[in-house]
């Protein structure tokens, strides 16, 4: 059983319906239990709870401070491609749109590594469109042979693939997989994504349990807060994160809050996420999952960011380019969406630590990826260890 | 005074890194503990910039690092850690903390014991992090752990000694010395966990999230020393139930 099947027996218009029909007295009791489920996280996201925001926000404060002390982790984007076969309305990559195409080089990726090392990074997330002949598990492979040993951590948010081709790149490095549903309902999620391999709903439903099944260390979901009801769709997404840590139980998850923001050749937005709505859902998350990461970007205001960090937020990213090459190599190509957050990443260390939080750098060892082969080998072969798998 | 492996050590009381608002903040902190081990998470410390920001602020005489594998979901990996950590931060001490699941962080009592066994033939004084399991505790010492670490509840939780009654039979049987680690949250569960006859305990996250840390680590140290003062001094036997008024075996002295 995949989670396909989980989400066929879940009704959208039930559950929507479900959660705009929750009362205070749902969001009290969801406030006061000890383990929330997800009926509670229903009452949390739900309009009833809009007048508890401050309670929520001191609970999600306590409990992220607790699990995960006064500490921020940072990375940076690094894209190497905006090729790409797929026509999604909202995005600036979008196939149909007539722009200059560009994946980067082996000299290129190395001059925006040396970029982003001279700016601290030690975690960085590979992103990609999906151009399956020319952006390839090769191509990633090779990426990672040139920049394994440049940063502690690698993640990507790339095409959805097949479950060897994750468990090769788990080998070759990558640590963590990031995969937005973008929309859980299945009917606009067709609208939106009306051509290429991205149309298909449930391959892309199903990419966090081939993730988990590969034995990525950490997996990441999002909705793309715009495209239908964010709390339907946020409800859905927490779903999907309680079924994968119970079926994958080694498996570490961050949820991502991307709203939707203006790019080339654009729809508009269908919903609107305020952003008292959107501190609401990452508090309600908080309160419904005391481990999970929750990650915040460079999409987001610099007067949000300013105040979103003791909220319950765990990750950011800061100094960001969305375009392929856009910190040394090009900084002029076409950028998948606009940057809100434009300050430097110096800057957003200092306004970490002057919130009384420190800025964690590493937060990882490429070590522990035991059985890529950059280096282990030597220095353990002396062992006898038996080598189980345990993915 | 409390001996593990080769090493003495006056204070009772080891502190985590991880948490702080800042370094300097830990700094602070374990200075006012008066700590002499701390556990350093590997994956945190940047070993290539040799300028680390966490290791330069441990930099005192007096200050042992004990590296952990924090990260590791298996031997395996473990082991390879381990080893690492050793050439980098030039110790062969070791806390081994394996817990695949991310969730709770609760170690995996198989793949620690065949890790501590592998370290252990490769000279590693470890200091394994486990259940409050007492089979599992002999199990460790017959493959040559220097020492147990037992959490008292879910690591970062300041739930307390939830493990009680097998915290008292692991120091009951143990050979080797019974660190109380995870779960401690105030200077009286430290107290308590030092009245039972524990050679130390680990604390991080009470100290660390604390508004004042400093202070807090401070507070901890008097409850360590207190703690362990009244069990050497011998704490009086706790009665069942009062004294009865009406003896049952009254009559034997008619």
């Amino acid at each position: 059983m995949s989670f396909t099947t989980l989400f066929h027996n879940t009704n959208w218009d039930e559950i929507k319906s479900s959660i705009y029909s929750k009362t205070a007295e749902d969001v009290e009791r969801a406030l006061s239990s000890k383990k929330r489920t997800l009926e509670d996280f229903k009452a949390l996201i739900s309009p009833a709870a809009e007048p508890f925001i401050e309670r929520m926000a001191q609970e999600s404060h306590a409990l992220t401070k607790k699990r995960f002390g006064k500490t921020i982790q940072l990375y940076t984007p690094m894209y190497l491609s905006n090729e790409c076969n797929n026509i999604c309305t909202y995005c600036g990559f979008s196939f149909d749109n007539k722009i200059r195409r560009k994946t980067l080089t082996d000299e290129e990726i190395l001059q925006e590594v040396a970029y982003l090392k001279e700016r601290g990074f030690n975690h960085i997330l590979l992103v990609t469109g999906e151009a399956n002949q020319t952006v390839h598990v090769p191509y990633f492979k090779r990426v990672m042979d040139l920049i394994r040993n440049e940063f502690a951590n690698i993640s990507i948010e790339v095409q959805p693939l097949d479950e060897d081709e994750y468990r090769e790149l788990h080998e070759a490095g990558v640590y963590s997989v990031l995969v937005y549903q973008e929309t859980y309902h299945k009917d606009v999620y067709k609208a939106y994504h009306p051509k290429g391999k991205k149309s298909n709903f449930e391959y892309r439903l199903d990419t966090p349990d081939r993730c988990g099944k590969a034995g990525i260390h950490k997996i990441g979901l999002g909705v793309l807060l715009g495209l239908e009801d964010w709390r339907t769709d946020s409800f859905f997404c927490a779903l999907h994160l309680d079924y994968l840590q119970k079926k994958y139980w080694q498996t570490k998850y961050s949820i991502s809050f991307p709203r939707m923001r203006p790019a080339e050749g654009i729809i508009e937005p269908n919903v609107i996420v305020g952003d008292r709505e959107l501190v609401q859902l990452i508090c309600a998350y908080r309160l419904f999952n005391e481990d999970v990461e929750l990650s915040v970007s460079t999409r987001e205001s610099e007067y949000f960011r300013n105040h979103v960090i003791p909220l319950g937020v765990t990750t950011m990213s800061a100094g960001s380019k969305t375009n392929p090459g856009g910190y040394v190599v090009e900084p002029e190509s076409l950028e998948q969406f606009e940057i809100s957050d434009e300050r430097s990443v110096e800057e957003i260390a200092k306004l970490i630590k002057d919130q009384g939080y420190e800025a964690v750098w590493k937060d990882w060892d490429r070590s522990f990826i035991s059985s890529s082969p950059f280096g282990g080998e030597q220095r353990i072969d002396d062992l006898t260890i038996e080598t189980d798998k345990h993915v | 005074m409390l001996k593990i492996a080769d090493k003495e050590f006056k204070s009772r009381l080891f502190l985590g890194t991880g948490k702080f608002g800042s370094s300097k903040q830990m700094e602070e902190a374990v200075l006012a503990s008066g700590s002499e081990l701390v556990t350093v998470a590997l994956k945190r410390v940047d070993l290539e910039t040799e300028t680390d920001d966490l290791l330069s602020h441990l930099k005192h005489g007096h200050i042992n690092l004990l590296p952990n594998t924090s990260g590791a979901r298996n031997a395996k990996e473990a082991v390879f850690a381990a080893q690492l950590a050793r050439e980098a931060m030039e110790t062969n001490w070791l806390k081994l903390e394996i817990h695949p699941d991310p969730k709770y962080l609760l170690p995996d009592p198989i793949e620690t014991l065949k890790a501590t066994e592998e370290l252990a033939k490769l000279g590693f004084i470890i200091l394994p992090y486990i259940h409050a399991d007492p089979v599992l505790c002999k199990r460790l010492e017959d493959v040559g752990t220097a020492a147990v670490m037992p959490l008292g509840a879910p690591i970062g939780t300041n739930k307390g000694l939830k493990t009680l009654d097998f915290l008292e039979i692991i120091i009951e049987q143990s050979r080797v010395p019974v660190i109380v680690d995870a779960g401690i949250g105030s200077p009286s569960h430290a107290a308590h966990a030092m009245e039972l006859g524990a050679d130390a305990v680990l604390v991080n996250t009470a100290i660390a999230v604390a508004q004042n840390p400093a202070e807090m680590a401070l507070a901890f140290k008097m409850a360590v020393e207190a703690g362990r003062m009244a069990y050497e001094a011998g704490l009086g036997a706790i009665s069942r139930s009062a004294n009865a008024s009406s003896p049952l075996t009254g009559f034997l002295n008619i």
